[in-house]
């Protein structure tokens, strides 16, 4: 490690890169030297370049025009630089244990016996992140929760895997997150930082930014719009350099009349005609499996209604959502397949006319609806699950955390949308990790080991009594 | 082909069964009798619609993986093909015969039933709402079923589609040669699925490409008959016939990779 006296050579340097795919022009000449010691906060919307960037630093990408050096360590590859990443779509195998996940990125374990180191490598990287995690190095991946599964791959970034990490860059690592894991992380990013290293912190939260970041990089529209110091932005200036005018949360919302009960679970779960009922909790404590419990409950494997009865957001596109091979077009219609079809045919005009509106609507950025559903960024993906849910005519719409890697003007049009829909007399069931998204709902279920415990409405909706809710019996 | 696109795992090993069995049953019910086509022809489409169903009720009922539930179905086929054939060969009606080797046009009759039977099937899977459902299913099940696709019903559909037709080409094929075989499907059954991966479907399920079936038929038909005209031995002919698929499906994975 360099000598912290000595103004450190930067670990990364990029001077002009751009990369274009096809036509788009992803990365339009961005210059950024990254030194150890550094944490920079990457921030802007969907679709500005920030995935792009981060794949053109870890050599995942190579740039059209430009250059990537690293300095600091002479070395020509991104890999033997020590630059890391962490993506937010989860990239470890399901069918492997944690220690084996470790094993792919680190070729240096070799012999016989290499799960025993690979064993105490992966539990002693997660210990110090996530002290008290609680998870299980022979574990299958699959076994895991989603956030789990985060916090398995943030610790196989930070673990030293032979090298050392010097640069660890985390796309969105929080958004599966809860607020007291996230908090580990945020801590763990400030000592490795004070220890030398850097890291590139990529995420939609503002507050986590301002909260670690020494540095803020505005991106849109694949240039850098703004860098400054954390101290130099406020809240509100950064959401302007992000290029959207700032609606907050609308806080007061008029209290609305509901009408009949149209859910009533066993568990407890129930929801009334335009209510958006918010279900929280911290992550993995059943809330997704109620969903899709009551979701495949509500609906047949066998028959597809006219009018569906309910429909599904997806928030683990991967998984749950995306039917990759398709075109965005095709993304969105298939709920709505039914509704527009004559004589068992698809109606191909009407298929048009409605992806065409929704894009409108939503504001999916694309040329054109007929490119592949993968050439959008990831919260682009998610609007078109959005907009799949939205255009049918169902009176319920489950959403199982569907606001993970949407940026914060999509997220205020997403809410706004949702409550005009509500208003119409529709009934939304919204799992959230963020408690200020759970705040906007009519009624909040609290979720703790699978089961509900603690059912809130109006003005009883606050973060301290949620919070109160989830920790109850572990803080006794 | 349609079995295929249903996704990894699925895959219909009956279809040299259901062939011998369709083709066996139905000239038996026809007894060379002239005016009995049609009747044939109903009793084919009704032993595909059986062993369709019984495929399907040991896939989704007893959750056998596909490989097993069909392979092992194919063996109580080819057993009721057996027990009611008894060595017997039945000719097919004499009308029946003669529109099976007849040609319309310099065409074979049984090209064109073919030809019109893949036009329906690509129609289905362009336009209709099933083929988009079956589309959906293969690429991601779970995704599908949450986009309100019936995936159970997608499947049994697509299940009893494939014997269908699979029944219907024993009859026409019993019809062709004369007379039921118990070995009439053998050939069948490495050929069926090598045509659909040679002809651009994919294996990983959600794509599916029909004139693309008709380019690899034609392929291996040529193959297999240059093979013959060679002169070479039955052996040799296999061995070649199963490197070229198994290089077709290398080169074919390996550009896909690529891109």
């Amino acid at each position: 490690m360099t000598i912290a006296a000595e103004p450190a050579a930067p670990i990364v340097a990029l001077t002009g890169a751009a990369k274009h795919f096809g036509p788009v022009r992803a990365l339009d000449g961005v210059s950024l030297s990254i030194s150890p010691g550094d944490c920079l906060g990457l921030v802007g919307h969907n679709g500005a370049g920030k995935s792009t960037l981060v794949n053109v630093v870890n050599g995942g990408l190579s740039p059209s025009a430009g250059s990537v050096d690293f300095p600091a360590s002479g070395a020509t590859t991104a890999l033997a630089a020590g630059v890391r990443s962490v993506f937010q779509e989860l990239s470890l195998c399901p069918n492997l244990t944690v220690a084996e996940n470790l094993r792919i990125s680190h070729s240096a374990l070799r012999g016989m016996n290499w799960r025993a180191p690979a064993r105490a490598e992966i539990r002693a990287a997660l210990d110090e992140v996530f002290p008290g995690h609680g998870i299980d190095a022979d574990a299958t991946v699959d076994a895991l929760s989603i956030a789990e599964r985060q916090m398995v791959e943030i610790a196989i970034g930070f673990a030293p895997r032979g090298t050392e990490a010097r640069l660890v860059i985390l796309d969105e690592p929080t958004s599966s997150l809860d607020a007291g894991i996230a908090e580990q992380l945020l801590s763990h990013i400030k000592r490795f930082c004070a220890q030398g290293g850097a890291v590139i912190f990529i995420s939609h939260m503002l507050g986590e930014i301002f909260e670690v970041a020494t540095r803020i990089l505005v991106m849109k529209d694949g240039k850098v719009v703004a860098e400054r110091a954390a101290g130099g932005f406020t809240r509100q200036g950064l959401v302007d350099a992000m290029g959207h005018v700032a609606t907050e949360a609308a806080a007061a919302q008029a209290a609305r009349v509901h009408g009949e009960e149209v859910l009533h679970t066993p568990e407890g779960l129930r929801a009334r005609k335009g209510e958006i009922v918010g279900l929280s909790g911290l992550a993995g404590h059943g809330q997704a499996e109620a969903l899709a419990r009551l979701y495949l409950g509500a609906t047949s494997s066998w028959r597809s209604p006219r009018e569906a009865g309910m429909v599904f957001v997806a928030g683990d596109r991967g998984r749950d959502g995306l039917l990759p091979l398709w075109s965005i077009l095709r993304n969105t219609s298939i709920s709505i397949l039914p509704q527009i079809a004559k004589r068992g045919l698809v109606d191909r005009d009407r298929e048009a006319a409605v992806a065409a509106e929704w894009k409108k609507r939503i504001g999916i950025r694309t040329d054109d609806v007929t490119n592949p559903i993968l050439s959008l960024s990831g919260g682009n993906q998610q609007k078109v699950l959005f907009a799949r849910a939205l255009a049918s005519s169902a009176p319920v719409v489950v959403m199982d955390d569907p606001m993970r890697g949407v940026d914060v003007g999509t997220k205020q049009d997403v809410y706004a949308m949702i409550r005009a829909e509500a208003a119409k007399g529709r009934t939304f069931l919204w799992y959230s990790t963020e408690t200020e998204e759970v705040c906007q709902c009519d009624r909040v279920f609290v979720f703790r080991n699978s089961e509900i415990s603690a059912e809130l409405t109006g003005e009883a909706i606050t973060e301290e009594r949620i919070l109160e809710a989830s920790f109850e019996m572990e803080g006794a | 082909m349609l079995v295929i696109t249903l996704g990894p795992g699925n895959v219909d090993l009956s279809i040299p069964a259901t062939m011998t069995l369709s083709g066996t049953l139905a000239l038996k019910a026809m007894g060379s009798d002239p005016g009995t086509a049609w009747m044939g022809l109903g009793v084919a489409v009704l032993v595909g619609l059986g062993t369709g169903l019984a495929n399907f009720a040991l896939i989704y009922l007893l959750r056998l993986p596909p490989i097993i539930a069909t392979l092992a179905a194919s063996l109580i086929y080819q057993s009721l093909a057996i027990w009611s054939n008894r060595g017997l060969r039945i000719k097919p009606p004499a009308g029946l015969a003669e529109f099976a080797t007849g040609r319309t046009m310099g065409i074979p009759n049984v090209a064109l039933v073919g030809l019109g039977l893949s036009i329906l099937i690509w129609l289905l899977l362009e336009r209709s709402v099933w083929g988009r459902w079956l589309l959906a299913s293969g690429q991601n099940l779970r995704a599908a079923r949450l986009a309100g696709v019936p995936v159970e019903a997608v499947r049994a559909a697509t299940y009893l589609a494939v014997t269908v037709f699979a029944a219907i080409a024993g009859y026409l094929l019993a019809s062709f040669s004369g007379g039921a075989a118990l070995n009439m499907g053998a050939e069948y059954l490495l050929m069926s699925i090598a045509v659909v991966v040679i002809g651009g479907t994919s294996i990983a399920g959600g794509s599916s490409n029909v004139p693309g079936v008709w380019g690899a038929s034609l392929f291996m038909f040529l193959v297999v008959s240059m093979l013959n005209s060679y002169g070479a031995g039955a052996g040799v002919r296999m061995v070649l016939t199963g490197l070229i698929i198994i290089g077709i499906v290398i080169a074919a994975s390996t550009r896909r990779v690529q891109r």
